[in-house]
Parts: C-alpha cells; structure tokens; sequence
C-alpha cells in the first residue's frame, strides 16, 4: 500500500514536470508570437490558447480519446507506428500539455505586452540578434511572469482530474495519478487514503506556491 | 558622409502625409532635427536606424549602402553602426551599469574600454548599481555610454533630454557638447528646444510636415537678422488685453515675462500662443551681468 502510495505520487509530480517543461518550450515562442506578430488571424490562435479555461476537461478528454483511438485516422496512423497514446503515460502528456496551456502562455503574454519595445530596438540597435535580445534581455525582464507560468502550468497539471480520468484511466505505475487516486480511494471509502494523497498534494502545492511567491517579491523588489 | 534621400508614408495625429526627407550629414558634425511634434523627426530618425523601413530610396554611409529600394538592399539595425538614445533611456532592467555598457561591446578592446567610458561619464563609482536605482541625468548618462561602446559611425539622440528638469538637461547639454568635441563622432539630435539647438549644433535640419524645408546654422534659423544697433527678442504670445486706445500684449521671452504696449491693429496679427519680436530702435542696448 505505502509504495503504491510513493508510485502514484512519483507519477503525479513526474507528469506535472515534464508537462511544465514542454509547455515552457511552447509556450515562450507562442506568447511572442501572440504579442509581436501582426498577422490577421492571430485572434483565432488566441482563442485556441484561451479554450481550455473555459471548457469542460471532459470534452478536451473525449476528443483526445476519440483521436487516440484505433478507428480515428490520427490514432491508427500512431498505433502502426507503435505509439499507443490513449490510458498510456505519454497521452496523459499530451493532455495535461494541451489543458495547461493557456496557464503557460497568459502569464508570459502579460508580461511581454510590459517589455518596452525601446529595450528590444535598444538590443537591435547594439547589434544583437533577435534571439540573442530575447534570451538575454527579454526573457530576464519578464522572470516574474515566466515563474509564475511554470507555477500555474504545474500546479493546474497537479490538479487536472477530468482530462486525465478520460484518456488515461485509471492504471497504478501508468496512469494513476494523486488527483485519480484520491476519487477511487473515497470511492472504496478507504478514507485514510484519501486524506494521505489529499493531505501530501495540499502540504506540496501550498509549499511550491509559497516558495515561488516569495521569490518572486525579492527578485521584483531588486529591479523596481 | 551620409546621404539620406528617402520617402515614408506617415500616419501622424494630423492626419497621413508623405514624408520625403532628403539629407547630406557631414563626418564629424552635430545636427540637430529641429521642428514640431509630428514633424517626422523621430521617424527620420528610426528610418535612418533601420528600426522602420522607408516606403523608396536610398540611405548610404561612407560610401556604404544601407538601404536601397532599387538594389532592395535594406541592412537590418544589427548590421548598420549606429548608437541611438533613445526618449525613455532603454536600459535593460535586469543589468548593471556595467553590465548594460559591457552588453553592447562586442571586441575585447571595446570591453576594456568601458571602465574609460565610466570614468568620462562620471558613472564609475555607480557601476554596480540597476537602472531602476538612478536618477533621469544618470540613466542618460548610461544609455549615452551605452550608445558610444562600440564607436558607431553615428549617434542617434532622440529628445534625450526632453525628460530632465532644466538644471540637469543644462548640465548634460554641457556633457554631450564635450563627448561630441572629443570623440568627434557624427551626431543627429532630434529636439524641439531652442536653447539646447542653439547650443550644442553645427547645423539645423527644420523639418515641417515630413519635409526638411531648410538646413542651415542655428543662428541663421533663429536670428536671420544681421549685426545692428537693433535689439530683437523672440516671445511667446501669452495674453492680449485691449486697453483703449491701445492694446497690451504679454510675452514670455526665455523665461522673463514682458509687457509692451501695441497699436489695435499691430495687436489684430497677433494671437495667443503665437511667436513674436520685439524689436527696440534708436538705444545702445545695455547689458549688466547678473550675479
């Protein structure tokens, strides 16, 4: 029971980790995209970003289940590759990225439309390039919204339940995360258990949280 | 030298116009872009940087083209040497004042050579220091080091300091007139003060509705009038109050407030806000210095 214990939650924070490491990836290019880029139909983009906040986990899980799927073309195209996404760890991934995502870019995107563009033509204008202005530059000016990113992207992929009991299921080393095994838990009215994960995911989060806002306070004060 | 000979569409607050801004700047000379806001001057500016695209023409720096729409030849700002100033500063937040200057060197000569530009801006003992923690006068300071680390051919000073309180932009107009006789290097200044005009350049550009309509001295601009036993001042009109049979207009001439008295209809060509001589005949002007 105790290692069962340890595995879902080494699970949880594994896929909370590698979920906030890709969507950091993602998610600066596509917030400098939303925010520099003059193109007409940035405001659909915007609003694909945006979806997740408002619809329901579960019609995010249904459509990926059905895409998953060995009858959709998406799903048996991947499935004759080898790749079989849906109730496995990597379509939890993919999940969590896609429902996280707005979590991501929003804070980076605020914090980007709050770069003076004098400090970018500045960096143009001592002959940096593009991506060396950005690394250098921008992306230290705006730390503050970068962590709290990262924060909010792991936090919410900590508490996704609904995306995950759709396309993941509800298998122990695999797919069972805290959030699946509190339900099932209290489902078996096994409450002690429930209070152990419930217990270990408010004492973490509320720790990360605490931490990083913290952080963010010291690192604001020294630049204001 | 550094032809500019270019056109721009401009959306401006009065409305589209099309700017065609035709140039020679001289090595080594300090003009300034005189004329009101709106003019065009900053664009000509941000053109000549490459940080905006003229609509056709050319743009060549000793002998070197920077942009041509024929050739389609446009440098990037990365490419063109240039140190550009600009309004709000821009220095990054996150970076010492060293660390700003040390930024932009790209040589090892250039690194070596930033504690020596500390030291002509008097900034050395704060070089540790963030920008967030300086005042106006130093951060202009910083951003103008900043802008001579890697010795562009042209610096580019847009209202550097049209932010400062008079005192301080004094000062700096002092400092800027110094680094511009030692380093020698060839600067556009875009302004609308007439003080700091006056002051601190060789030649005029008077740019009105993105055109230059004239390019000359300062002098020549301000007082066209030659030598005599004439005194003429330039004022602002500020109130017109009829007192028949005459009628007395108060003017602000540099920063003196003046009344004089005018006829009604020498009063009728005047209106509030407008610009005005005074002229006085028939006297020896006296001077006295103040204390």
């Amino acid at each position: 029971m105790e290692s069962e214990f340890l595995t879902t939650m080494v699970l949880t924070f594994k896929l909370a980790s590698i979920t906030t490491g890709i969507l950091l990836l993602i998610g600066i290019p596509l917030a400098s995209f939303l925010v520099f880029s003059k193109i007409r139909f940035k405001s659909i983009i915007e609003t694909v970003v945006s979806m997740p906040l408002v619809l329901p986990p579960s019609v995010l899980g249904f459509y990926l289940l059905l895409a998953f799927s060995p009858a959709s073309a998406i799903g048996s195209f991947l499935i004759e590759h080898g790749i079989r996404l849906a109730f496995s760890f990597e379509g939890l991934v993919i999940g969590s990225v896609l429902f996280s995502l707005p979590f991501m870019v929003h804070p980076i995107q605020s914090a980007l439309t709050q770069v003076p563009r004098s400090i970018i033509e500045a960096s143009y204008t001592l002959g940096k390039s593009k991506i060396e202005t950005m690394v250098k530059v921008v992306l230290p000016t705006i730390r503050h919204g970068l962590i709290s990113g990262i924060v909010l992207a792991f936090a919410h992929t900590v508490g996704e339940f609904g995306v995950i009991l759709m396309i993941g299921g509800n298998i122990p080393g695999e797919t069972r995360v805290a959030s699946i095994a509190i339900y099932d838990e209290v489902e078996s009215l096994n409450y002690a258990m429930a209070h152990q994960y419930a217990l270990t995911l408010f004492a973490v989060t509320f720790a990360i949280l605490l931490f990083v806002y913290t952080l963010n306070k010291k690192s604001l004060g020294e630049i204001r | 030298m550094i032809t500019v000979n270019i056109t721009k569409h401009l959306e401006s607050a009065e409305g589209a116009l099309n700017a065609v801004f035709e140039l020679e700047i001289h090595d080594g000379e300090f003009l300034t872009l005189f004329g009101p806001s709106g003019a065009g001057k900053t664009t000509l500016m941000r053109l000549i940087a490459g940080l905006e695209t003229p609509d056709s023409g050319l743009i060549e720096v000793d002998g070197e083209v920077w942009f041509d729409s024929r050739k389609k030849i446009n440098l990037p700002p990365q490419k063109r040497s240039i140190g550009f100033v600009f309004q709000d500063y821009a220095l990054f937040p996150t970076m010492s004042v060293k660390d700003n200057l040390l930024f932009a060197a790209e040589t090892v000569e250039q690194r070596r050579n930033v504690d020596e530009l500390l030291e002509l801006i008097e900034l050395a003992n704060l070089a540790h220091r963030l920008p967030s923690t300086l005042s106006g006068g130093q951060k202009q300071r910083v951003a103008l080091a900043r802008a001579l680390v890697r010795h562009p051919k042209i610096i580019l000073l847009d209202e550097p300091l049209s932010a400062l309180d008079p005192s301080m932009r004094q000062k700096l107009q002092d400092e800027l007139s110094l680094i511009h006789i030692r380093l020698g290097v060839t600067t556009l200044l875009v302004s609308h003060d007439i003080a700091e005009t006056v002051k601190l350049s060789d030649r005029l550009a008077a740019i009105e509705l993105g055109h230059i309509k004239r390019i000359c001295t300062p002098m020549e601009f301000f007082s066209p009038q030659t030598l005599s036993g004439k005194l003429q001042l330039i004022g602002e009109v500020l109130k017109i109050e009829e007192d028949f049979p005459a009628v007395i207009i108060t003017l602000l001439v540099g920063s003196s407030v003046v009344r004089t008295v005018v006829s009604a209809t020498e009063a009728s060509a005047l209106c509030i806000g407008g610009r005005a001589i005074i002229s006085s005949k028939a006297f020896n002007p006296i001077l006295i210095p103040l204390p």
